[in-house]
């Protein structure tokens, strides 16, 4: 059992946990991810490791409430424990000698870019960060991306933070203004790690992201994360997360993504009703 | 007086038309009477043919003179002297390629029923039996297994026995292996999986889920951690895909994820657990194996109207056993063989609608002594559904060898070993089953955690 030693509400979806789980903290690398388990009838699924502290033997997640598992684990306070909580999986990141490089991440894709740009920071790169949310009450990391970035543009797409736009539009005015990054990392929902890849190509910068496929079992036994690169097939479990933005098929990969778009609807709705006090199962 | 009868007394199953829509145990298992009386088809001969056929052997007309005279506990105890999942054995060994290819009594006839008299005492020992175990004192020796598949928990229980104290390092969130992700529950009741599982960890076994191998602590990680020997037998886990065009699209599915989604994960339970699983009207299974008819008999079990097996060599070469294609065609799957897909289709928004094939024809054998088979020409034509499984064959799964230095593994990824003792490259690791030989049987698998078991004693014991 893993338990829950802290829970921290970031927005009014995204929650942050430590979780003790010392074996995964002690080689945890940005750029990874676990599996958990929440109960018995539970399915796997897969979150990015947020933070880790090896001393303390605590993995962070941050995550998203999107769907029955991640409300159902929302729902559970300090002192609970998850079932299962297996990593560190997944390839690390690559980040050693890059000089200046851009982390851009969107929305709680900002929660996964985030050790990345620590990283970075820590081996010496200069890192801007730009990270874009719908409005302002989503804003989450803000003071801790701050901490680790040379620079920080933080973008809402209705403008109430007071800077409105898109990442993409930040990206480009940066690269337009001068700056030479030798790296751009994206990290979010497709649709925005498609935008950023397209925009960058334009300029040839190297651009990294973190694909987010189905997972099942997240040690490449069964193939249902795979994804199309540079026209090969690849395991996002164990080829990736990160690949290489200019070769990736998102047509396919958004497909994909959406392949239990009604079992997951069927789920959801069936815990809304227990938790309503309605039974009709 | 031997029961002369030429045929096996028949084993009580679920009617086909039942059955094809129940997750339940196909086979019942005999009762007592039946068991008795099947056991006094044994002949007892002295040469015993029957455990040169088994790669534990098992001591056979021992148990069996037992389960004639209806000391069934006793049998039991026989049984376990050499085989740690009786349970298991009885139900998915191939015998009739096995132990029971060699009785005797299959000269005329049909062999006596090893497997159903092996699983008959194994559940007969689970539901009256005692649970005492004795457990060996420790030699204080640590040992680490990695997987907890029928090589791992049989060499670990093996090990066990002679007092080291033996910890299993397991990826997933159950051990088992494919007794628990791949073999579905009709062949193989998930239950009965873990109690069997629970006889090993009695003998003193650790076992640690959620541990990857290769990613939370490498192989020489845990020599440093004060194990002496290890043991890999992490099987064959990779999936192998045709390469053809549409694999990516939405509704086609390795035979490992279809079923794992299944069987570890118990999808066809949805939405009271929570793993969903897509099965449409129509569903094509590209293979011949047993995994292939796990995977075509499940979509089946799930609701789908028509199921195909699509082989590309004719029945003859299958390699799935001869009871499952049985049970299969029982069931109301459809076999396509001498058919060979050559793309998968899809609609507009990226979901499968048919599979174009080709018919074959079988020509000239090729080196393993197969007819190689040769496509026909201008016999394309399109199977419409919504569904492919692809159960084509599995490799073994990079991630140790990828991460051992000084592991030396075959070109298509299988560890190699010292036939006899089953050591790698590396001093003090050894390995055995699907991780060596590529996917082959659960009984093969634990043949080769035994030998290993018998190896690291050697090596421990004689340091």
């Amino acid at each position: 059992m893993f338990k829950i030693i802290r829970k921290q509400t970031l927005n009014p979806t995204v929650v942050l946990m430590d979780i003790e789980a010392p074996f995964v903290a002690r080689k945890a690398e940005p750029g990874q991810f676990i599996m958990l388990r929440i109960n018995e009838s539970g399915e796997r699924i897969p979150l990015t490791v947020a933070d880790y502290d090896r001393e303390k033997g605590i993995v962070t997640i941050i995550y998203q409430i999107v769907g029955k598992t991640t409300r159902a684990l929302s729902e559970m306070s300090e002192g609970d424990a998850l079932l299962d909580f297996v990593g560190p999986l997944g390839t690390a990141s690559h980040l050693e000698g890059y000089k200046k490089v851009a982390v851009v991440g969107g929305g709680l894709g900002t929660a996964i870019a985030y050790p990345q740009a620590k990283k970075l920071h820590a081996l010496g790169a200069e890192v801007h960060a730009i990270t874009g949310f719908r409005n302002k009450e989503l804003i989450i990391l803000e003071k801790e991306m701050g901490n680790v970035s040379d620079k920080l543009v933080v973008a809402t797409d209705d403008g109430s933070n007071g800077n409105k736009g898109f990442v993409t539009n930040v990206l480009k005015q940066l690269i337009d203004e001068g700056n030479k990054y030798d790296l751009v990392i994206a990290i979010g929902p497709l649709v925005m790690m498609r935008a950023v890849s397209n925009l960058t190509r334009e300029y040839g910068i190297k651009t990294i992201v973190s694909m987010n496929s189905i997972m099942i079992d997240g040690t490449g036994m069964c193939g249902g994360c795979r994804l199309t690169v540079g026209g090969e097939t690849k395991f996002a479990c164990v080829d990736g997360p990160d690949f290489d933005g200019h070769l990736i098929d998102f047509d396919e990969a958004m497909r994909r993504q959406g392949m239990y778009k009604n079992q997951e609807r069927q789920s959801e709705d069936k815990h809304a009703c227990r938790l309503g006090g309605v039974t009709n199962a | 007086m031997p029961n002369m009868s030429l045929d096996k007394v028949k084993m009580p199953e679920q009617e086909p038309d039942i059955r094809n829509k129940n997750f339940k145990e196909v086979a019942l298992g005999y009762e007592e009477a039946m068991a008795i009386e099947e056991a006094q088809r044994c002949l007892n001969c002295k040469t015993k043919p029957c455990v040169s056929g088994c790669p534990v052997n098992v001591k056979i007309p021992e148990f069996i003179q037992l389960v004639a005279e209806g000391r069934f506990e006793e049998a039991y105890d026989k049984i376990k002297e050499t085989n740690s999942l009786p349970a298991v054995c009885g139900r998915v060994c191939p015998q009739e390629s096995q132990c029971e290819q060699l009785c005797v009594r299959a000269k005329k006839g049909e062999s006596v029923g090893i497997g159903r008299l092996e699983r008959f005492v194994a559940d007969w020992h689970m539901k009256n039996g005692s649970r005492a175990v004795n457990k060996a004192e420790s030699n204080g020796i640590k040992v680490a297994v990695v997987g907890s598949g029928p090589a791992g928990l049989t060499c670990a229980g093996d090990l066990a026995k002679l007092g080291y104290e033996v910890t299993v390092f397991e990826a997933f969130h159950v051990p088992g292996g494919v007794l628990m992700y791949g073999i579905p529950e009709f062949r193989l009741p998930k239950a009965l999986v873990q109690e069997e599982i629970q006889t090993v960890k009695d003998l003193g076994v650790d076992i640690r889920t959620n541990m990857v191998i290769g990613k939370v602590l490498s192989i020489d990680e845990l020599k440093e951690e004060g194990y002496k020997a290890v043991f890999i037998g992490s099987g064959a886990g990779l999936p192998s895909f045709m390469k053809i065009p549409g694999e990516n699209l939405n509704g086609v599915y390795s035979a490992n994820e279809f079923l794992t989604r299944i069987n570890l994960m118990s999808a066809y339970k949805f939405p009271d657990a929570d793993t969903p699983v897509f099965v449409g009207k129509s569903v094509a299974v590209v293979g011949g194996g047993n995994v292939a008819m796990d995977a075509a008999r499940s979509a089946k079990r799930l609701g789908a109207e028509r199921v195909y097996i699509i082989y590309r060599r004719s029945e003859a070469e299958m390699p799935a056993r001869l009871e499952e294609v049985h049970h299969a065609k029982e069931e109301g799957i459809i076999f396509k063989v001498l058919t060979n897909p050559k793309r998968i289709l899809g609609t507009d928004d990226g979901w499968v609608k048919g599979i174009e094939c080709v018919d074959m024809e079988l020509g000239e054998p090729d080196k393993s002594g197969r007819r190689r088979p040769v496509e026909k020409k201008g016999s394309e034509h399109i199977l419409d559904l919504e569904t492919v499984i692809i159960a084509i064959g599995q490799s073994p799964n990079p991630l140790i060898s990828k991460t051992t230095p000084g592991l030396d593994i075959q070109s298509w990824g299988g560890i190699i070993v010292e036939e006899e003792t089953g050591a790698t490259s590396k001093s003090g690791v050894y390995a055995g089953g699907d991780a060596v030989t590529g996917a082959a049987t659960v009984i093969l698998a634990m043949g080769a955690g035994k030998k290993a078991a018998e190896s690291i004693h050697k090596l421990l014991s004689e340091a």
